[in-house]
């Protein structure tokens, strides 16, 4: 088969929709196109029930119950409310919660709202690894912590933080525990029970489902958690985030975690073998680095950091070509170098040198190895053009020397 | 962001890759931005010492592709040059050659910087006091 182009791989941005998941939507736009909270005609039970099939094949991808699925527009979202729900929801026990640097913008910003309203928040750093160090974690919780929040698996670089360790921690304080399972989900096994999660937060469009809608998973029992709802009105989602249910993305979401539930083994290990020779083969490259621990990771995912070349001018040489990012495609706009990668005490100039590589599940072997091919290309000839390379290459230390900052 | 055909020309086919040999007195370098910033120019003029004119002009950057295409335009433009005619070239004309946006000015005040220190430090190897500069604000 022949290569058609733009090659995708910036697969944590987002994914394509698989088409088994576009053929479960369709009947609901048109044909059934029922409010699910209509109790009083077929046109409504029709889309309950899909709606409640769909719940289940959700449940059942992280081994919940379907009552604890609350449907939200998306991850941000379902972040929002976890961590709002909760500091109203717990007002009365305490208002400090504990977080990490490397979270997405959508726990960060939430907390930093929190901040403003009055609570308090504690920010671990990461280790070297982009791992948040246990013993932090537990020296940071008073009597006031009512949340802990870390995300399951990093966005940019694909680590996975030590859930199950993170929740036994939790648990023994008696602190809730919120992860943001957006990048994880779907991607490796996750489990609520056996990870002992009280709130999780994600998303379809990331496991090959639609864009606008997601989740917040809330745990029923062992603790029973409650939210306050952060959006009033019909009182939909067991009062905890009204408004009228989008019929066909909860059903495509529905689809997309059954074949994630089905696929996902035999896909992790696809990826993760095409992910390692992507790697190993730019890492032929001198001056080149994995960014993040490369044990506990997605399978998907990897971060590079290419020494004396400028990430953006990287992109250029291929992006015709090939889809990746740069930093967080949040962030991306910005020109600043990723708060991620500068969090694991990168410096700037590494941080600037980084490519975020996201396989998935259309990625096969031509497309990898034509992306070995360009990059790698596009590495040497920018080397050729880099002062610093050249200054690397005479043995100048590019750290002793006064760059004027502006 | 979409960039111009111009910058992608020149990103495609940079001019005036190279390095001068900086040990010459008719060789000028300017190094400027800094690797934290995420970009880093040198550019150098060689002066042909008989007629006053810039002979050559060679650049190195690392950078994105604006940065790259303004250090390469720099360049074009130095050679066949008189000093203070090189000293003229606003970061403005390279804007608009490159149809750069808002947010890659910053690369055409770092281009002109570069050349207001390649002939600075010609000058000062010359006997001649330094210019200065006033401050673009970045």
């Amino acid at each position: 088969m022949s290569l058609q182009f733009p090659i995708y791989l910036d697969n944590n941005a987002t994914t394509p929709m698989d088409p088994r998941v576009l053929d479960a939507m369709l009947p609901y736009f048109v044909e059934k196109f029922g409010n699910a909270a209509s109790r009083n005609h077929s046109f409504g039970w029709v889309a309950e029930e899909a709606v409640d099939y769909a719940r289940e094949q959700i449940a059942k991808l992280i081994n919940a119950d379907p009552k604890e699925i609350i449907i939200t527009s998306g991850a941000t979202e379902a972040d929002n409310l976890a961590i709002k729900g909760v500091y109203e929801m717990y007002a009365s026990k305490g208002d400090h919660i504990i977080t990490c640097t490397t979270e997405h913008k959508a726990v960060l910003d939430t907390c930093k709202h929190i901040e403003k309203i009055g609570g308090h928040v504690t920010y671990l750093q990461v280790k070297e690894d982009g791992l948040i160090d246990l013993h932090e974690l537990e020296s940071a919780i008073t009597d006031k912590t009512i949340l802990i929040a870390i995300m399951y698996g990093n966005n940019e670089i694909g680590v996975i933080q030590p859930v199950r360790e993170i929740s036994k921690i939790a648990r023994k304080h008696g602190v809730l525990f919120f992860t943001d399972g957006t990048q994880a989900v779907g991607k490796v096994p996750v489990d609520v029970n056996a990870d002992g999660i009280d709130l999780m937060a994600f998303s379809a469009h990331k496991m090959y489902g639609p864009k606008g809608v997601g989740a917040l998973y809330v745990r029923r029992k062992n603790p029973r958690v409650k939210v306050t709802s952060q959006m009033d009105g019909g009182g939909h989602e067991r009062g905890m985030r009204s408004g009228t249910l989008n019929v066909p993305a909860i059903v495509g979401f529905g689809k997309a975690c059954e074949l994630c539930m089905n696929e996902m083994a035999g896909e992790a290990t696809r990826l993760s073998k095409m992910r390692d020779r992507l790697e190993a083969a730019l890492m032929e490259l001198e001056e080149t680095y994995v960014n993040g621990n490369r044990e506990h990771r997605l399978p998907h995912t990897t971060n590079i950091s290419f020494k004396y070349v400028e990430g953006e001018g990287l992109m250029m040489g291929f992006n015709k070509n090939i889809a990746l990012s740069s930093g967080s495609a949040c962030t991306s706009a910005s020109l600043e170098p990723s708060y991620v990668l500068k969090a694991l005490g990168l410096g700037d100039d590494l941080a600037h040198s980084s490519l975020r590589f996201g396989l998935g599940r259309f990625t096969t072997e031509e497309q990898i190895d034509f992306t070995i091919d360009a990059i790698k290309t596009t590495v040497l000839k920018l080397r050729e053009m880099s002062p610093l390379w050249e200054m690397f290459k005479e043995g100048v230390d590019i750290n002793a020397i006064e760059w004027a900052h502006h | 962001m979409a960039y111009s055909d111009k910058v992608i020309d020149h990103y495609a086919n940079p001019k005036n890759v190279g390095t001068l040999d900086k040990a010459k007195s008719n060789v000028g370098t300017g190094l400027v931005g800094a690797p934290e910033c995420g970009d880093v120019m040198r550019l150098q003029i060689e002066v042909d010492e008989e007629s006053g004119l810039i002979s050559d002009a060679k650049f190195k950057t690392f950078g994105c592709g604006s940065a790259i295409a303004s250090s390469s335009l720099a360049t074009e433009w130095l050679k066949g040059k008189t000093v203070d005619q090189a000293l003229a070239i606003d970061n403005m004309d390279i804007v608009e050659e490159l149809n750069l946006p808002p947010v890659k000015i910053h690369c055409s005040v770092l281009a002109e910087d570069a050349i207001k220190a390649a002939i600075n430090d010609y000058r000062v190897k010359n006997g001649l006091p330094e210019l200065i500069a006033e401050k673009k604000a970045h």
